[in-house]
């Protein structure tokens, strides 16, 4: 049990909460009903904050901070859901269009999508920017499942799922800024990969990037809830 | 009082658009009380008129006609809509811009033709090195997402756009709908 000065009070887009020392802001923001949205987090896997998406505004600072990895103090002052944290969601969303080839209508995520449904909660009707058009590889040469570079995101979930729940570690990034590429292995064919063929890369997948192969044609839903459960139960042993 | 004018243009689409907005079915009756449509696929005239109040643009802009007629569009008309992904955001047409258009064309009339293979360069219009959304050219007043957008989206904005009553877009509709 924690002891008294472990509680600590702050208040969220005008809400008083309480947390415990060493929560994260949108640990604490979720467990009172406050939503703010996020695309590189998933429940059950360690944080980057690489997307972005879950920048807020703490009282007192004029830098942005990211929820997901900035831990609560006392009295703090949080706004999670300004005119300009809203504007620089949809601009995040906007780059994350532009960068690679999103085509949502022949996409095999297509309505099971967080960029997709993302981009509609946050008002994103069309991109303002050019797109960039790169020329991306697709690699199917797995058995069972395939990686699409021209529908990632770069949220490293895969990476992070396959190091830290997997314990295999095949995937990887490679490169920097906007060359940064998913490689598994040392960039080796995910078919000649030392992948464990899991899956839990597919199920965290947030987009149509990785996929299982036996789904094209049918709707792909993802499920990555099974990762707190997992976790809950290697702890419980 | 007098009637709204309507055009819809088709650009490089596949008419999926067009087709759902024939799927309004019965409301295409009523909206017909309201507007006049003046330019269409489905209208036989073939210039744009000289002033359109609202345009429904299907498609994206691929070649140096999709180019001439938007700006076209444009200068003659007051509301520039963009309907559905090609016209919003390149979408299918687009896929082929990492590729280019010269190896696209060679891939359709020369490699897989047996006999007489020849690309195309006479009538039709030369292709854009890359395809680009309408707004990429022109200013667009309202954005439309969707693969098809729904009969509901078309009648829901339709009748705002002639009522004035407000909008909200990402409430009807995404990329990919």
């Amino acid at each position: 049990m924690s002891d008294a000065g472990d509680v600590k009070t702050l208040i969220i887009d005008d809400k008083e909460v309480s947390a415990l020392r060493g929560q994260t802001i949108l640990e604490v923001a979720r467990e009172n009903g406050i939503d703010i949205p996020t695309l590189c987090h998933v429940d059950g896997l360690g944080d980057v904050g690489a997307c972005r998406m879950c920048l807020v505004e703490i009282k007192g600072s004029n830098k942005l901070q990211p929820a997901c990895v900035t831990t609560i103090f006392e009295s703090m002052e949080v706004s999670t859901n300004t005119e300009r944290l809203q504007k620089h969601r949809r601009t995040i969303l906007e780059l994350l269009f532009a960068e690679r080839n999103h085509i949502c209508s022949v996409c095999v995520a297509n309505g099971h999508c967080e960029l997709q449904s993302l981009a509609q909660a946050q008002g994103v009707t069309h991109v303002r920017l050019p797109y960039r058009n790169p020329d991306l590889h697709v690699d199917a040469s797995h058995e069972r499942f395939t990686i699409d570079h021209n529908r990632c995101i770069l949220c490293t979930r895969c990476v992070r799922v396959c190091a830290e729940i997997e314990g295999a570690h095949v995937w990887d990034v490679m490169g920097r800024g906007i060359d940064s590429m998913i490689i598994s292995d040392l960039n080796d064919p995910w078919g000649e990969s030392s992948c464990t063929r899991c899956g839990k890369c597919v199920q965290v997948c947030p987009t149509g990037a990785i996929f299982d192969k036996s789904k094209i044609g049918d709707p792909h839903p993802k499920y990555p809830d099974f990762l707190p459960y997992l976790n809950l139960m290697r702890e419980a042993k | 009082m007098s009637k709204l004018t309507l055009a819809t243009v088709w650009l490089d689409g596949c008419s999926g658009c067009h087709m759902s907005f024939l799927d309004m079915d019965e409301r295409l009756l009523a909206l017909a009380e309201v507007v006049e449509v003046v330019y269409s696929p489905i209208v036989d005239r073939k210039d744009y008129p000289n002033h359109v109040d609202i345009a429904l643009v299907e498609g994206a802009v691929a070649s140096v006609d999709d180019e001439k007629k938007i700006r076209k569009i444009r200068a003659h008309t007051t509301t520039l809509v963009a309907m559905g992904d090609c016209a919003v955001a390149g979408n299918v047409p687009s896929m082929r811009n990492p590729i280019g258009p010269q190896a696209i064309l060679n891939r359709a009339y020369i490699e897989n033709t047996s006999a007489q293979p020849q690309i195309p360069c006479i009538v039709v219009p030369r292709l854009l090195p890359v395809v680009r959304p309408i707004h990429e050219f022109v200013k667009v007043d309202l954005f439309l997402p969707g693969c098809p957008p729904s009969a509901d989206t078309f009648h829901t904005a339709l009748t705002a756009l002639v009522t004035g009553a407000p909008l909200d877009v990402p409430a009807l509709t995404r990329f990919g709908a």
